[in-house]
């Protein structure tokens, strides 16, 4: 057990921390939402982790995504697990630079316990809601976090037993509406937190 | 046709498959996932999969935005 894994004991039980540990989490998209996901999960403990993303940093991510300006022009899967790496050493990632379609999807996320739909197109969170919803997984969607308004509040809404969609589900991204760090990392963080309330009380 | 969609009671006149359904809902298909008795189906199974009177439909509908 390392440095970081010790302090994670002030706050969590050695059985609480075995069930975080044991967990295999994967991550679709290393945006807004899923950069901040996998941030708050690696502090929360998880550290096995498949993670997908076809992107590269730019200028214009960093409004709310967990990079910084020395990385544009990185690939975000490679900044990513380099955050986590630096928040605890032991982390595992498997990492890969693509876009998910109906042709590829089923190719990954197979050992996974839980999965991230983080992506920001409505194509890619309905070809994961189709792909993984009957998996049996613990499916977590993102839908419903742009704009500055709070009148529409961020929920958590429990599809059936093992899917959840975190979001408004009303504003969608836009010229209106654009993705701004304090609500677009409010639902990632609401994200981890249900996988991580469902996984410490099962 | 009487449909529980979204655990309310409606009323979908002559609907046969769930295509039908999300037809006449006026619903955008790309931005939904329908569930049919709580199977999650895919789009291409819409049209082959057969409604009858009671059936519990839950459609799921996405917004842009990560």
């Amino acid at each position: 057990m390392n440095e970081f894994e010790s302090g994670l004991l002030k706050y969590l039980t050695q059985e609480q921390l075995f069930k975080i540990q044991r967990t295999k989490v994967g991550i679709a998209g290393c945006g807004g939402l899923g950069s901040n996901i996998a941030n708050a999960l690696v502090r929360t403990g998880f550290k096995d982790f498949e993670i997908i993303d076809n992107d590269k940093v730019e200028a214009n991510n960093l409004n709310r995504q967990n990079f910084f300006l020395d990385e544009v022009g990185d690939k975000k899967i490679e900044a990513t697990a380099k955050r986590m790496k630096q928040i605890n050493p032991d982390v595992k990632v498997k990492a890969f630079k693509t876009y998910l379609t109906s042709d590829n999807v089923q190719e990954f996320f197979n050992d996974r316990n839980v999965v991230f739909e983080a992506f920001d197109n409505v194509k890619s969170k309905k070809l994961m809601l189709e792909t993984f919803g009957d998996s049996g997984k613990l499916l977590v969607l993102g839908s419903g976090m742009a704009g500055i308004s709070n009148k529409t509040l961020i929920n958590i809404h429990k599809v059936k037993e093992n899917i959840y969609i975190v979001g408004d589900e009303t504003t969608n991204v836009g010229k209106d509406n654009p993705p701004l760090a304090p609500r677009v990392i409010a639902c990632a963080a609401m994200m981890a937190s249900v996988a991580v309330e469902i996984i410490l009380t099962k | 046709m009487k449909l529980i969609i979204n655990d309310e009671e409606k009323d979908i006149a002559g609907a046969i498959s769930v295509k039908d359904v999300v037809d006449s809902m006026k619903l955008v298909p790309e931005k939904i996932v329908v569930e049919l008795n709580h199977r999650i189906l895919k789009t291409e199974e819409w049209k082959s999969s057969s409604v009858k009177d009671n059936d519990r439909i839950e459609i799921v509908s996405f917004v842009g935005g990560g």
